[in-house]
């Protein structure tokens, strides 16, 4: 008996063909349904690739501004190792002086140095006239505008004799001149008050970018001396900044340093000790683990609407399949195996998750166009991102369509054609 | 099968094609909880290529039991069904799907058509099933639709179609992979008496033509079309008799010539009842 089974192979392969279009076409003969189920998939993806495309292009800004640091930093901090963070210490150590910093520089022990940057930062309220900012306000030296890479816009830095003399004068960053006077106006000669006491502006920095955390145009620069003693009423400080000879000689820079402190400090044990001497490369570590453990949650955050997705798939699903159980019923009579069934009803579940992911994609992408110009972050996309939410939702479809794919194929075409 | 010999050099085979159904001490048994529903009981008769039957009986007398085991969609639970010689009960459900989709054409009485799906589609779905190549089936589709009168509709969806039509476009679906066995459940139980006329001649062309019908029916009147006409009550056969007064529709159109009659006088003396 011959029943055309020796054209299997063929057969096989036309009906995958067949089968997407016979889905194809069944999802757009209710193609409201279809878009409800896509819904859930659309916002799953679109969130994963916004918040994933924004996490890390707030790495990528966060890496390239650290970069622009430069590779020859070395900042010595004071507190214990555990107490991580990347700026400035929280509170309490007070274990870092100036005579520190003097020794870093005057030590015949330390070759490896070339100029060093003794810093005090604290939070201040400055105001000009009526206006006023709460700021960032930085005690330094004339060494800090090289180490740090500080360029002046208009007018003088902080000079030695400011320093010896504790001189009341400050150097402004863009954004204060904006806060304090208006944008892009001439500060120079004007007073400002800082906790109250007057200060005479006598230079602007040019701007360098950033916002939030690590803007570094919204800083006030006056002479460490006058911070200490005049402003703040201190005695240590909150960072040394190291300028060292070269790439090469970080890790000697920092054994040398490290030691000199220890010896100074009194302490023999260098695991107690009371600082920390970071690298670029460290305080770059730092940072990326602190901003892709955020990424990472963000994205946690949209795999679960994704996952919500995928149940909404299969709940329409289900429902489409108890819907069209004659159909089913009727398909069966008409020749349609087990095999063909589920492998149309999963078909569908695919096709809505693919274009689903799709629209997700080009959401997503959208809505990270959208946010990025407002954070200022660069408009980066990985494509290694686009892949996976095109393999997730590939596999949301499979994964969640195989469930009610079975179901159908499993109804009797008795019972089916039955049903009422 | 001495007779037979004189007439033709007939191979088993033959034989076998010619004696399309044979139900040989069917029986059919439902568990409905603690009971025991014998739908079927002891049924045997045979069905030969080019026959024309209906299967009439009162609801519950088992007529859908018995199509639905005649279309492969359920397994008798004692006896053998011999489709073309083969024995049924030897077919895995795969394999039984694929034998639906070559041999058997099924026009069921309501809910024959996919919905929101056109005609034309609907009459190459079995074809996709069946592994016709695209075009091929798009052609036959259309030729069918044709044949049966329904030329200018052939992208009309269900809605868009009468019960009469809907039933035509089933019948044309049925014929798409030119079954041996056209399986019609009440096709004109819910449509209008002039349809159904309509209907029933089309049976009767595709059965001139060598189409082999079985009907299933309730309605005496319906049962009067067909050639034979085989009584069911409580699951039994109660009686199994050529229809004297076949009622025929008037074929004005396709008047056949005397040889084909004569050839089909010739092979009515095969039958073996």
């Amino acid at each position: 008996m011959d029943f055309g089974f020796g054209i299997l192979d063929f057969f096989k392969f036309m009906e995958f063909k067949e089968l997407i279009s016979e889905s194809l076409i069944a999802l757009k003969a209710n193609k409201v349904r279809t878009g409800l189920a896509a819904l859930g998939v659309v916002i799953g993806i679109a969130s994963v690739i916004a918040l994933l495309s924004l996490g890390k292009a707030s790495q990528h800004l966060v890496e390239s501004q650290i970069e622009s640091l430069g590779s020859n930093l070395l900042t010595v901090m004071p507190g214990r190792i555990t107490q991580g963070g990347i700026r400035g210490a929280m509170g309490g150590a007070t274990t870092l002086t100036s005579q520190d910093a003097q020794a870093i520089a005057d030590s015949s022990k330390i070759t490896t140095v070339k100029t060093v940057s003794p810093e005090y930062s604290r939070n201040a309220q400055a105001t000009a006239g009526k206006n006023n900012t709460n700021t960032q306000i930085y005690g330094v030296t004339p060494a800090y505008f090289s180490v740090r890479k500080v360029d002046i816009e208009k007018g003088v830095a902080i000079s030695q004799r400011d320093v010896e003399t504790m001189a009341k004068v400050a150097v402004l960053g863009p954004q204060v001149v904006t806060d304090l006077f208006g944008e892009g106006t001439n500060p120079i000669g004007e007073t400002i008050r800082i906790n109250k006491i007057a200060f005479r502006v006598v230079g602007v920095t040019k701007s360098k970018g950033g916002t939030g955390f690590f803007s570094q145009d919204d800083r006030i620069f006056i002479p460490l001396t006058t911070a200490q003693k005049i402003v703040f009423g201190v005695e240590h400080l909150s960072t040394i900044a190291v300028e060292t000879t070269g790439k090469e000689v970080m890790t000697e820079a920092q054994n040398q340093i490290g030691y000199l402190l220890l010896e100074r400090h009194r302490l023999s044990d260098p695991t107690a000790a009371d600082f920390q001497i970071m690298s670029q490369e460290d305080i770059l570590s730092t940072a990326t683990q602190v901003t892709q453990t955020f990424t990472y949650l963000l994205a946690g955050i949209a795999a679960i609407s994704l996952l919500v997705g995928g149940i909404g798939i299969m709940n329409i699903m289900l429902v489409t399949v108890t819907e069209r159980t004659r159909e089913i019923g009727l398909r069966k009579a008409l020749g349609a195996t087990k095999r063909i069934i589920t492998t149309q009803f999963l078909m569908e579940a695919v096709i809505i998750t693919f274009f689903g992911g799709i629209l997700g994609i080009l959401l997503g992408v959208g809505i990270f166009g959208i946010l990025a110009k407002a954070m200022s972050l660069p408009f980066v996309i990985s494509p290694s991102s686009i892949i996976l939410a095109f393999g997730v939702s590939a596999a949301v479809g499979i994964l969640f369509g195989f469930y009610p794919a079975q179901k159908a194929a499993k109804l009797q075409p008795i019972e089916a054609l039955r049903y009422e | 099968m001495a007779e037979y010999r004189g007439w033709v050099a007939a191979p088993s085979d033959y034989q076998d094609k010619m004696r399309l159904i044979n139900l040989s001490h069917l029986s059919k048994i439902y568990q409905s909880g603690e009971v025991e529903v014998k739908a079927l009981d002891d049924i045997s008769f045979e069905i030969q290529k080019g026959e024309f039957v209906a299967i009439m009986g009162p609801s519950g007398s088992g007529k859908s039991t018995l199509m639905h085991i005649l279309g492969l969609l359920d397994r008798p639970t004692s006896g053998k069904y011999l489709l073309e010689g083969m024995d049924t009960s030897k077919f895995s459900d795969e394999e039984l799907a694929k034998i639906r989709n070559k041999k058997i054409g099924f026009v069921f009485q309501f809910f024959n058509l996919l919905p929101r799906t056109a005609a034309l589609r609907n009459v190459v779905i079995p074809m996709i099933y069946g592994g016709i190549k695209p075009e091929e089936r798009e052609k036959r589709a259309q030729e069918l639709l044709e044949a049966v009168g329904l030329k200018e509709r052939i992208y009309h969806t269900s809605s868009q179609l009468s019960g009469g039509e809907q039933q035509r476009v089933a019948i044309a679906r049925a014929l798409a992979m030119n079954p041996s066995i056209i399986l019609a459940d009440e096709p004109t139980g819910n449509i209008a008496t002039a349809q159904a006329e309509e209907i029933m001649r089309i049976f009767q062309k595709l059965n001139i033509k060598g189409h082999t019908i079985v009907l299933i029916t309730h309605e005496s009147d319906i049962a009067e079309y067909a050639k034979r006409i085989i009584h069911l009550r409580d699951g039994k056969i109660v009686k199994d008799e050529l229809n004297g007064r076949q009622r025929k529709i008037p074929i004005t159109k396709h008047q056949i010539p005397i040889r084909q009659l004569a050839d089909k006088i010739q092979i009515s003396k095969f039958k073996t009842f």
